[in-house]
């Protein structure tokens, strides 16, 4: 049976990945619209830099938020100018890396939803004499709603599934930063075998269930 | 055209001359043995012709990968335990074990004047976050944790403690500061015998176990003759000079 510490270990994965998951529909929601939309030539850019994580190795991110983050970084600067203290070692410091780790698996399902809208019904809504905000409110939000429901569960289900981060900032800090992909990797060096099953068979049982969720859910949106 | 034949030669050249090169052998060795090994192995090199080939890690991670069937020939441990168990298991050549140094323990800080002499520092006790080893996995961090019971500052420190995956981690953790300070190995911050940075308290010997690291020949290095060539040069005077430049008894 999974102990306390694992179940602990479970806890905290769950509120780290629905911590992060809420802050990246607030702050991805923006940044999707603004590359779904934008005319800029910056959008190259600004869409290359929202994928990079998609690309680059957990331990290259680890590593600047491990470097910048700290007393001698320019983040960690900032953030004890702030008051906040310093992020390694905390569970904040893990939502934050988790931000910018699991960004592009919200943004991006977001973006196409937004780009499948298209023009026309912002143009009908604004003959109509809808304002930006509202129809922003009125008629986006709803027609991209099975979008919404992508990036979120893909953002959930990512940040879960984070290990390379966390082992980088987290310190291993059992209810503060230790969550469960790191929880098994300490039981499996530790030769504690049958526990991590326990842990290892429930994130795959989770995973698959998750993605046989989203899959479902998408081939029936198709059909209708 | 001649000079795609020259180009042809001088690879086929480079080629023939790493094969010529002798023997291969690959060794798995404690994290905190990196910077001693890796100097050790380029003697090894020049003395030899034999080429060791490095990876670096936590004790009980190598074990879970011996034992399932990782391609290292040589193992140099962190302890005498996990050596032990691996020829009781048949994974190792019998006979083979032998201590190859005895580690220490530092209390050390990035901050030079942190650490005093004594290590009152620690049941002072004004840091955040004090880094050590996994001591599930790292013999280092079992002896950390030793010495803190032995000062009797485990359950006043026990919420500040950060875990690095293996000693090379926790030592990374405090060199970047984000942990003020921590107990990493000796060997981490000296260098010829002195301290190369920062402020450290030398554990005494009888707060925690002795470190005994043993080395041996694994099942798969059983027949090539460059693993007994690297143990037998680990028990030579120029790799005991090197083990005791970085701090460790033999």
């Amino acid at each position: 049976m999974p102990s306390a510490v694992d179940l602990s270990a479970v806890r905290l994965t769950i509120e780290l990945a629905g911590l992060t998951t809420l802050i990246l529909m607030v702050v991805g929601t923006p940044i999707a619209w603004w590359l779904a939309t934008t005319r800029s030539r910056l959008r190259g850019l600004f869409g290359a830099l929202v994928a990079l994580p998609l690309v680059l190795p957990p331990s290259v991110l680890g590593f600047y938020l491990l470097v910048s983050l700290g007393p001698r970084g320019p983040l960690g600067a900032l953030t004890q100018w702030l008051g906040l203290g310093l992020l390694p070692f905390t569970f904040a410091g893990l939502v934050v890396g988790s931000v910018f780790y699991s960004m592009p698996f919200v943004v991006q399902p977001l973006q196409q939803a937004f780009e499948a809208i298209g023009k026309r019904p912002l143009e009908v809504a604004a003959t109509l004499r809808a304002s930006p905000l509202d129809t922003f409110f009125s008629v986006v939000l709803p027609l991209a709603r099975p979008g919404f429901i992508t990036a979120a569960i893909l953002g959930f289900a990512h940040t879960v599934g984070e290990f390379g981060v966390v082992l980088m900032i987290g310190g291993n800090i059992p209810e503060r930063t230790r969550v469960v992909s790191v929880q098994i990797y300490d039981h499996v060096e530790a030769l504690e075998y049958a526990e991590a099953h326990w842990l290892a068979g429930g994130m795959l049982v989770f995973s698959f269930l998750v993605l046989l969720a989203l899959y479902t859910f998408n081939s029936r949106k198709r059909m209708v | 055209m001649k000079a795609r034949k020259t180009l042809f030669a001088a690879v086929a050249l480079a080629l023939f001359s790493t094969l010529a090169h002798a023997e291969q052998v690959q060794v798995a060795v404690a994290a905190n043995f990196t910077e001693p090994m890796k100097k050790i192995a380029e003697q090894f090199e020049k003395d030899t012709g034999n080429q060791a080939v490095l990876t670096f890690g936590a004790t009980g991670k190598f074990y879970a990968q011996i034992t399932n069937g990782a391609p290292f020939e040589v193992f140099l441990a962190a302890d005498d335990a996990t050596p032990a168990k691996l020829e009781s298991e048949k994974a190792a050549v019998e006979g083979s074990r032998f201590t190859y140094a005895i580690g220490k323990l530092v209390l050390w800080s990035a901050k030079p004047g942190y650490v005093d002499a004594k290590g009152q520092v620690l049941a002072r006790g004004d840091f955040k976050h004090l880094s050590i080893a996994s001591p599930k996995a790292a013999p280092y961090g079992a002896a950390a944790m030793q010495t803190l019971d032995k000062l009797g500052l485990t359950q006043k420190v026990e919420s500040r403690i950060v875990t690095g995956e293996n000693i090379t981690q926790a030592y990374q953790f405090i060199a970047t500061e984000n942990a003020e300070l921590g107990f990493v190995a000796l060997s981490q911050v000296t260098e010829d015998g002195k301290l190369v940075s920062g402020s450290a308290w030398q554990v005494p010997a009888e707060y925690y176990s002795p470190i005994r690291q043993d080395a041996q020949i694994l099942a798969k290095g059983r027949d090539n003759p460059a693993a007994k060539a690297l143990v037998d040069y680990l028990k030579g005077e120029k790799a005991a000079a090197i083990i005791r430049s970085y701090g460790y008894t033999l």
